[in-house]
Parts: C-alpha cells; sequence; structure tokens
C-alpha cells in the first residue's frame, strides 16, 4: 500500500489553495506573480525548474498548463535581447512563432538565433508532467480534468494512480469519475490480487472505448510459452464477455453514428428540395435554376462575411435573411420577366430557366472570377459533441438537421397560418375559382416564385458551409433536388421531408458496404424503379386536379 | 396546344433543301480538303472536317430527340446515354486496334488497364476486336437500355415532366457508373488515343474525309428513315399521342407499344450519332453523360425547330458553330449569349428558326 502514502498530505492542501485562486481571473499583481516566478526559470538548475515549476503552479494563473506543458515540450524560450520568456508555436522551427505567456496571443516571430531554449532533463520531465496532470487535475473547467485524466490513463505509473484516487475522493462530476475509475480500473489490471483484476475487469465492461477493449482483450492472448497471459480462468472469462459487451455496444453506436449520418445528409436533401417542392411541386414550373439559387444564397453568404470580418460567428445568423431577400428577388425577377408568360408548359419552362440559369452563372463568373469562395465556418459551428467513446456528433451536422426542421416547420407555418399561404393554395387548387373569389392570382404567382427561390437561396447559405462555394455550385444539387421533389410526391411538402430523410440514411446505410459512389447509384436506380410502380410519388396528388399536373 | 406538324404543308421542301445541303457537303468537302492545295484559302483543313463532322453528329442527335419530342411528346433529358453508350461500343474496339502501339505495348490490353494491374480482358471486353461486333453492339446497347427503360417506363404510365426527371438520373447514374475504374471503361479518363480504323490511320486527312462522307451519307438515311416513320399511319398515331395520349388510348391504340417502339429507334439513332462522333473526335469520357448535355440537345432541338425533323439538325448546327465561335472569340460571352438564346427562343419563337422561315416565305 505504498502508493496510497506517496505524495503526503500536499497534492490535497495545493488542490484546495488552487481551486480557490482560480476563481479570480487574471489581475495584474497575480499576472506580476506568475510572470516573476516564470523569470526564474531562465537561470535556474535542473532540480531548482522542479520547485520554480511547483510554484508557478501554484499562482494558479490560467496560462500554467499551457506555459508548462510547454516546458515539458520544448518549447519555452526566452529572448536573448530582453530575457523575456515566450511559448513558441513549434520547437526548432526558424524563424520561431511566438506566443505571449500571459495573454496566450499569438506576438509576432523572431529568428531562432536570438532565442533560448530553456532545457529540461529526464526527471524533470517527470515531475513536470506530475505538476501539469496535477493542476490540470484541480482545474475548475470538467472538461480541462476529463482530459487530464485521459491524457494519464495513457502512462498510468503509482504516482499517478496515486494521484487520481486522491481525486476520485472529491470529484464531483460522473463524466470525470467515470473515467477515473476507469483508468484505476486499468491499472489494476496489472495487479497480482486476482479478484480486484475480475472486479476491474467488471468495472471495464461499461466502457465502449477501443482502447479498453483492447486491452481487455490482451488478455486473452498467450504467451509465446504457451501460457495465457491472464492467468485465472475467471477473469479470462469475464474479460472475454466483455470484449463482447463492448463491441456490441460499439456496433450500437456506430449504427446510430450512421443513423445520424443519413439524417444530417438526408436534411441537406430535403433543404436543397423544399424550394423545388414549392416552385415545381405547387406551381407546376421546372425551375432549372433552382441550382443558381441556392448558389446565389451561397454567395450572399461570402459577401456577408466579407462585409463584416469582426464577427464571423454571427455572420452566418445575418446572411440568412439576406440570402432569403437575394433570391427571393431573383425569383420574382424571373416569374415577372419570362415564367408568367410560360404557365401550363412546363417543358418550356425548363427551357426558359436553363437559360436562366447559365446566365446566373455567367453574371456571378463575371463578377466574383470563376475560383471557388471560401467562407469560413463560425466557432460555434466547428468542433463536435462527443456523446462517449464509441458516439461523436460534429456539430455543423448537428446544426443543419437542426436548421432543416426549423426552415421546413417555417414554411408549413406559412402555408398553414398565413393569409399568403391560404392564397397560394388556393390557386394551385383552383385558379379560376380563386380568381372570382377576388385573389390576386398574378400577385400570389409572383409571391409563391419568390417564397420557393427565397428558401433556395436560404438552402445556399448551408450548401456554403458543406462546400466550395463557386458558380457551378448549383449544377451539382440540381438532379437530387428534383428527385427528392418527385419521390415525396410532386405537390406534398411532407413528402419531400419523408422522401428526402430516406433517401439520405438508405444511402449512408449503403456506403460502408458498397461505397460512396455505388451507394448513389443504387439510389438513384432505386428512385427509377419507384416511380414505375408509384409513378406519382410517395404521396400523390389527388383529386382532379392530379390529372393536370 | 399549337399544330407543330401537318404533313401537307411541311410537304417537305424543307426536307429537299436539307438533303441538298447535305450532298453539297459530301461532294465539296472532300475536294476543297483533297484536290485544293493547303496554300489556297479555299482549302478546308483537317480540324475543319473533324468540325463539320462533329456538327453533323449533333445534328443526328438531336434528330433523335426531335423525333420523340417533336412528334410523340416524350421530353427525353438522358440521351446523351445512348449517344455514349454507342460511343463507348466504337471506342472499345479503336481501343483493341491500338495493340503493341499503346504506352504499355501490351498486345491484348488497353493501357488503363495495365496500369490498374489488370491481367486479362473483362468478359465484356471480347469480340470488340471485331468490327462487325462493334458496329452491332452500338445498336445493341443503347437500343436494349432503352428498350428496358422505356417498356418499364411507358407501361407504368410515367409521362411528361416525370419522365422526363427520371431520364435525367438515368444518364446522372450512368455517369457516375463510368466514372468508377471498376467498371472496366476507363474510368475517370475515357478512352482515347486511337490509332486506326480498319486499317486506316485516324490522323490522315483521307480517313477523316471518309468518315466525314460517312457521317452525312448515315445523317441522310436516318433523316429519311425518321421521314418515313412520321409520314406513315404508325406517325400519325405518334401524333395523336402527343395531343391527346388518353384519348388515342380510348379509341384502342396500343400507346405504350407505340412510344416503347419510337424510344428504342430514336435511342438506336443517338447510339450510331455517338459512333461517329467518337473516331472523328478522338476521345470519349464518361463526361459525355452529364444530364446538362442532354438538355443542351432539347435546345438545339427548340432553337432549330422542334416536330420538323431538319429544323433540329439545322439548330444543332446553328448552336454548335455559335458555340464554337464565341468559346473561341468572346469566352465570356457565350454562356450570356446562349443563356439569352434560350429565354428569348422559348418566349418569342415556339417553332424556332424553321418557324421563323417558314412565316416569312408564307408572307
Amino acid at each position: 500500500m505504498r502508493r496510497f502514502s506517496m505524495g503526503g498530505q500536499w497534492p490535497l492542501v495545493l488542490l484546495l489553495a488552487v481551486a480557490s485562486v482560480t476563481r479570480i481571473y487574471a489581475q495584474s499583481p497575480k499576472d506580476a506573480a506568475f510572470l516573476s516566478v516564470l523569470g526564474e526559470l531562465r537561470e535556474a538548475s535542473y532540480s531548482d525548474k522542479a520547485s520554480i515549476a511547483e510554484r508557478l503552479s501554484q499562482t494558479g494563473h490560467s496560462s500554467v498548463r499551457v506555459v508548462l506543458t510547454a516546458l515539458l515540450e520544448d518549447r519555452l524560450y526566452y529572448r536573448n535581447s530582453d530575457q523575456k520568456v515566450f511559448v513558441v508555436k513549434t520547437a526548432d522551427a526558424d524563424p520561431l512563432a511566438l506566443i505571449d505567456p500571459l495573454s496566450l496571443k499569438a506576438a509576432g516571430s523572431a529568428p531562432a538565433d536570438g532565442m533560448t531554449k530553456i532545457g529540461t532533463n529526464n526527471s524533470l520531465r517527470h515531475t513536470l508532467k506530475m505538476t501539469v496532470a496535477h493542476f490540470s487535475l484541480g482545474s475548475a473547467d470538467a472538461a480541462v480534468r476529463l482530459d487530464a485524466v485521459h491524457e494519464m490513463s495513457l502512462s498510468l505509473d503509482e504516482e499517478t494512480v496515486a494521484l487520481l484516487r486522491k481525486r476520485l475522493a472529491v470529484e464531483t462530476n460522473s463524466g470525470v469519475r467515470k473515467e477515473i475509475s476507469i483508468a484505476l480500473a486499468l491499472s489494476t489490471l496489472d495487479g497480482s490480487d486476482s479478484r480486484a483484476r475480475l472486479q476491474a475487469v467488471a468495472t471495464l465492461s461499461d466502457s465502449v472505448s477501443q482502447d479498453v477493449r483492447n486491452r481487455l482483450a490482451l488478455l486473452l492472448d498467450k504467451s509465446p510459452d504457451g501460457t495465457f497471459v491472464e492467468s485465472d480462468a475467471k477473469v479470462r472469462q469475464a474479460a472475454a464477455a466483455a470484449v463482447e459487451s463492448i463491441d456490441r455496444w460499439r456496433t450500437f453506436y456506430s449504427d446510430i453514428q450512421t443513423l445520424f449520418f443519413g439524417l444530417s445528409l438526408g436534411s441537406v436533401l430535403v433543404l436543397i428540395a423544399i424550394g423545388l417542392a414549392i416552385t415545381f411541386g405547387v406551381m407546376g414550373v421546372i425551375n432549372m435554376a433552382h441550382g443558381e439559387l441556392m448558389m446565389l444564397g451561397a454567395y450572399t453568404t461570402y459577401v456577408v462575411q466579407t462585409a463584416m470580418p469582426e464577427h464571423i460567428g454571427i455572420s452566418i445568423l445575418v446572411a440568412i435573411p439576406a440570402a432569403f431577400a437575394v433570391s427571393g428577388l431573383m425569383g420574382v425577377l424571373m416569374e415577372r420577366t419570362i415564367i408568367r408568360y410560360l404557365y401550363g408548359r412546363p417543358l418550356e419552362t425548363l427551357l426558359a430557366t436553363f437559360g436562366v440559369s447559365l446566365l446566373l452563372q455567367q453574371l456571378v463568373r463575371s463578377i466574383f472570377t470563376a475560383l471557388n469562395r471560401s467562407v469560413i465556418t463560425p466557432d460555434w459551428m466547428s468542433g463536435e459533441l462527443k456523446l462517449n467513446d464509441a458516439l461523436s456528433i460534429t456539430y455543423n451536422r448537428l446544426y443543419i438537421v437542426i436548421f432543416t426542421l426549423i426552415v421546413f416547420s417555417a414554411i408549413v407555418a406559412v402555408f398553414k397560418r398565413t393569409r399568403l399561404g391560404l392564397d397560394i393554395r388556393a390557386v394551385s387548387q383552383n385558379r379560376a375559382m380563386a380568381k372570382a373569389m377576388g385573389i390576386r392570382t398574378e400577385w400570389v404567382d409572383a409571391m409563391t416564385f419568390g417564397l420557393g427561390a427565397g428558401i433556395a437561396g436560404v438552402a445556399g447559405v448551408a450548401l456554403s458551409q458543406l462546400t466550395n462555394v463557386g458558380p457551378d455550385l448549383g449544377q451539382s444539387y440540381i438532379i437530387d433536388s428534383f428527385m427528392v421533389v418527385v419521390f415525396g410526391g410532386v405537390g406534398n411538402l411532407w413528402g419531400s421531408l419523408i422522401g428526402g430523410m430516406s433517401m439520405g440514411v438508405t444511402n449512408k446505410l449503403l456506403e460502408p458496404w458498397i461505397g460512396a459512389v455505388l451507394a448513389k447509384i443504387f439510389v438513384l436506380v432505386a428512385l427509377i424503379l419507384f416511380i414505375q410502380v408509384r409513378p406519382r410519388g410517395l404521396f400523390p396528388p389527388r383529386g382532379r386536379a392530379a390529372e393536370d399536373k | 396546344m399549337e399544330t407543330l406538324w401537318s404533313p401537307t404543308k411541311t410537304g417537305d421542301r424543307g426536307g429537299k433543301w436539307f438533303l441538298s445541303v447535305l450532298a453539297l457537303i459530301a461532294v465539296a468537302a472532300p475536294i476543297l480538303n483533297q484536290a485544293v492545295p493547303a496554300s489556297s484559302p479555299a482549302h478546308l483543313s483537317a480540324y475543319g472536317i473533324t468540325l463539320i463532322g462533329k456538327y453533323l453528329c449533333y445534328g443526328m442527335l438531336a434528330l433523335a430527340v426531335d423525333l420523340i419530342w417533336g412528334y410523340c411528346g416524350i421530353l427525353s433529358l438522358g440521351h446523351t446515354a445512348f449517344f455514349s453508350l454507342g460511343g463507348y461500343a466504337i471506342g472499345m474496339y479503336l481501343m483493341r486496334q491500338i495493340g503493341t502501339r499503346g504506352v504499355y505495348g501490351d498486345p491484348v490490353l488497353p493501357d488503363f488497364m495495365v496500369f490498374l494491374n489488370w491481367k486479362s480482358l473483362p468478359w465484356f471486353w471480347n469480340g470488340f476486336n471485331h468490327f462487325p461486333f462493334a458496329l452491332l453492339m452500338m445498336v445493341v446497347a443503347p437500343g436494349l437500355l432503352a428498350l428496358v427503360f422505356g417498356w418499364f417506363a411507358f407501361r407504368s404510365r410515367v409521362t411528361g415532366v416525370y419522365f422526363s426527371i427520371i431520364t435525367q438520373a438515368l444518364t446522372y447514374a450512368l455517369m457516375l457508373a463510368f466514372f468508377r475504374n471498376d467498371m472496366g471503361f476507363g474510368g475517370n479518363n475515357g478512352f482515347t488515343d486511337f490509332k486506326d480504323i480498319l486499317g486506316f490511320d485516324l490522323h490522315s486527312d483521307l480517313t477523316r474525309v471518309v468518315l466525314l462522307i460517312t457521317t452525312v451519307a448515315t445523317l441522310a438515311a436516318t433523316y429519311l428513315a425518321c421521314r418515313t416513320i412520321v409520314e406513315s399511319r404508325a406517325g400519325r398515331v405518334l401524333h395523336a399521342i402527343r395531343d391527346a395520349e388518353s384519348r388515342t388510348r380510348f379509341l384502342g391504340y396500343p400507346v405504350e407499344s407505340f412510344k416503347v417502339y419510337v424510344f428504342v429507334f430514336s435511342a438506336v439513332i443517338a447510339g450510331i450519332a455517338g459512333a461517329l462522333y467518337v473516331p472523328q473526335i478522338g476521345i470519349i469520357n464518361p463526361g459525355e453523360f452529364a444530364p446538362i448535355n442532354s438538355i443542351e440537345v432539347v435546345i438545339w432541338v427548340a432553337v432549330g425547330g422542334r416536330g420538323t425533323l431538319y429544323g433540329a439538325i439545322a439548330g444543332a448546327v446553328v448552336v454548335n458553330y455559335a458555340k464554337t465561335y464565341l468559346t473561341g472569340a468572346f469566352p465570356e460571352v457565350w454562356l450570356y449569349a446562349v443563356g439569352a438564346l434560350f429565354v428569348l427562343v422559348t418566349l418569342f419563337l415556339p417553332r424556332g428558326i424553321i418557324g421563323l422561315v417558314q412565316t416569312r416565305t408564307k408572307r
């Protein structure tokens, strides 16, 4: 039980000290204390450096972790000219990219020969590792603690185990507790007590981590001399069961992940099709320029971002109404100048709108050149939501799904709850009667087309986050969007939603088996066959009006 | 729907004009290329010969689309699928003819297969070293696809816009498939670097002239065949289907059979056009399947004049000549011009250039 007494009382004391001071953020006295301690590092011997690092961590400054990690990785330098200490981005580069140790912001660069590295040796590095781990475990941020535990579980020795045990006693966050108990169980597997090992295997079987699974699988291996690595048959049995259970859960989670990928692809399909479901489905206009209206939306996003480079985070939110307005106005313009002369002749509208699509492409090419424009993904959309070791969901996919559902509900609301929606439905069901009742059908036509075009623009904002923004952006999506509308049943918004989602999920479910391209071909062929069985889609239009569409 | 076609009036004065122009090309082009010395300004270069050949192949494709769209109301947005299949069929023959002259010098395997480390020819490449077999396949492959696709689609009464969209999906799916290396059709790069056809060097002027004359002759023959069809009793049924499908069905005509028959025939013409196109252009790749190309074909027909046959061919030649000229001289302007052309033609010239000419001459 030696390892329990290792380290004595000081970690706990320090922990409390750190916890109490981390609440007070970067104030200048603390900055000053931090800097003066940091300055001592320059001249100190290796053994002194260890205690300096210790004192540094006691200052509780928010930069401690970064600075000590940098020291650990040989990335802490001081400038020969003014003896100022800097963190560098990558060691041994020339020139070195400097980072200010206080603010952690970039601080220019300096030639490598004007800088001196603050060196470390093996035993110092060992101590430092402990100090960093210790400091991180005391962090007020549960995510930092979780990372620290994870880091520590990769190289478990007696000291880290002792540290983790102490932390487990005071840890309140359940996620961190779980991670700690897994790390401790992993270390117990190396012990000599077979009952403790059995207990550890039981703890580990709750995990879904690939590392844990591999560690458990090792217990089932045989040594070169033919005996089992794990001597106790009971433990082996438990380990085998645990591996199986972990595998089962991992498969389950990966299925959920595939399903989610499918839903997010389906959301994209719904989003690009929903505007078309209005123009094509409700009005019977084959709008080949639909893709280009989406492209206009994507370019609007680019322009909005360029106009407000300081606020990338909210630029996307500004771009949504802007794109709706730009594409919507373009749609109204198209309807007023071209499409209104071609009602009732769907194949002619196809040709005319195809002409419009070429015009819009070349227009964009003339203004923005043929090169792709890069739209920056805001910080709040990057990264991923890690649900557990086997399942993480990227934020941009998650937001796409949510965004699609919002847009869809908004459209349904417009159709069901507003005067415009009522007019649109009336005109699409019986134009002559609607006109007789005093509805300005021409105005309704323009508004309907504008609405569909505007939604295409909104879809373009989403696409700008997923793909390159170039003049050809629209072309690559036009077939997909038509397929969704036809599959769902022309004139039926819900059909488009269900059609798009099921196409997306089918595609992603097939992908692991036959690859992305074949999956896409399969979906297309399946759709062609489906149309043979149900020529009017999933939810066909009914009634007398159905024949004309 | 206004009458686009009336057998008595078109009489076929336009058709006679068209055939005379074809005859003129068949006589003048070889003379200007072979007999006139290269220094003379009247000399027609090999490039010119190929260009004319290319336009005429596009014309044949437009003819195929006009036959079903102009006369039967079936708008196919996937006709380049048949065109490309015909092209691939002849391309496979041409690839087999390269033999040891390829970069890797393999006597049997085309270069791309050696590159992919394949050991033997896939089964569907067998027979393509024989020219007659390739000729057979350039008809059978598109014809069979059209038969199966058309039979399913028409029997299920997939009509109008729905049919257009699934034909688009068909050619899109084929494009994706042909892009895959595993398909055994050269993937992304397709077939190129052809050497000779039936032992004649593809790069020699004489071979090009012969290919052009073959194209002219085939175009004339397919035109006459289409003309015969649309003026026959069957043609009147097609016309009836276009204008009132349900009524024709109620009168007892097997509408689906007529549609399948004309669709397959049209696909075969498209396939032959593709097969004539590839040896002259010297390359075929999956890009030819792109749905946008099929839409362009429809545009040619619309510009030329739907439901006149020769109008479609004229449309193809005029639009493509404009494309060649404008993309060379003013690359910026081309898409504006063609975009505006489509819009204006659909709005103001529902019967295309031919319609315009006919109204003028009547006055």
